[in-house]
């Protein structure tokens, strides 16, 4: 992928992801977050991950959001009044994150190996040449991985459990 | 200029401040619930990044990260079904969604 792309999809996300806490109204904060998921996938693509940028599309910018998009509408919430801010708390809060995000940019001027460009892909052993990923996700997921992904199962069958006593009327 | 591993992993670094800073700055609980999404999607854009930057032996990228990012999305999926259940119990309970006016541990 060429540079001047990855420069587009990434500021767009990071514009989309700063719409996310800059917005008042949640609905709009929510869309927000459609968008930056959106182009985030796209990054994904550019990494030629396809089978997880399209997960990600299809898992959290569509099932997870609408979940997001339908309490807000179920809990009817609107644009929240303004109210006073708690100044130290807010300094406090800026003056963590942009001393943690200095933080990453030191950690990362300090890492050599990550000012090597990506190594090419050798895709003499695919099909057609073309890079099979879902094949070798798959093939990962279920040899290596197998007995975690049997759990992982386990765990939304317990979350879903959870779900439906925590929504019942009475927690008795 | 090529594109290197430090691009990606900056890039994500700044969507997680993102997601921090909402965590820290915003009132709402349902927006902190979304700046998590943000800092979990920042963690799979780095970790899809070390998965292309280290392609092994067979020429391939190695596929045990993006299986980590697998499972990253599923727990995701199910920590916002389990969350979001608790915000609809915690706003039958006191008709609010402002952090601040949830200062008590009983009610």
């Amino acid at each position: 992928m060429s540079p001047i792309l990855f420069w587009l999809f990434a500021i767009l996300m990071l514009i989309a992801g700063a719409g996310v806490i800059a917005n008042r109204n949640p609905v709009a904060s929510a869309l927000s977050l459609v968008v930056c998921l959106l182009f985030l996938a796209a990054l994904f693509v550019s990494l030629d991950a396809f089978f997880i940028g399209v997960i990600e599309v299809l898992v959290y910018a569509g099932a997870v959001m609408v979940l997001f998009l339908f309490i807000i509408m179920l809990l009817d919430l609107r644009a929240e009044e303004r109210r006073k801010i708690n100044l130290p708390a807010w300094a406090g809060g800026t003056l963590v994150t942009l001393i943690f995000a200095g933080q990453i940019y030191g950690v990362l001027k300090r890492f050599p190996l990550g000012q090597q460009p990506f190594p090419p892909l050798n895709l003499a052993g695919q099909p057609d040449g073309k890079l099979n990923d879902v094949h070798e996700v798959g093939m990962t997921l279920f040899s290596t991985h197998n007995l975690p992904f049997q759990v992982i199962g386990v765990l939304i069958l317990v979350a879903t459990i959870g779900v439906v006593i925590l929504s019942k009327r009475e927690l008795k | 200029m090529s594109l290197t591993l430090n691009h990606y992993l900056f890039v994500s670094g700044m969507l997680f401040s993102i997601g921090f800073a909402g965590v820290l700055l915003r009132r709402n609980i349902i927006i902190i619930f979304m700046s998590l999404e943000l800092m979990l999607n920042a963690a799979n854009l780095s970790l899809v990044a070390f998965s292309r930057f280290n392609v092994g032996t067979n020429g391939l990228p190695n596929y045990n990260a993006q299986v980590l990012v697998f499972f990253i999305i599923t727990v995701a999926a199910a920590e916002v079904a389990v969350g979001l259940a608790i915000i609809v119990a915690l706003y039958r309970a006191r008709q609010t969604t402002h952090v601040e006016d949830i200062n008590s541990l009983k009610f």
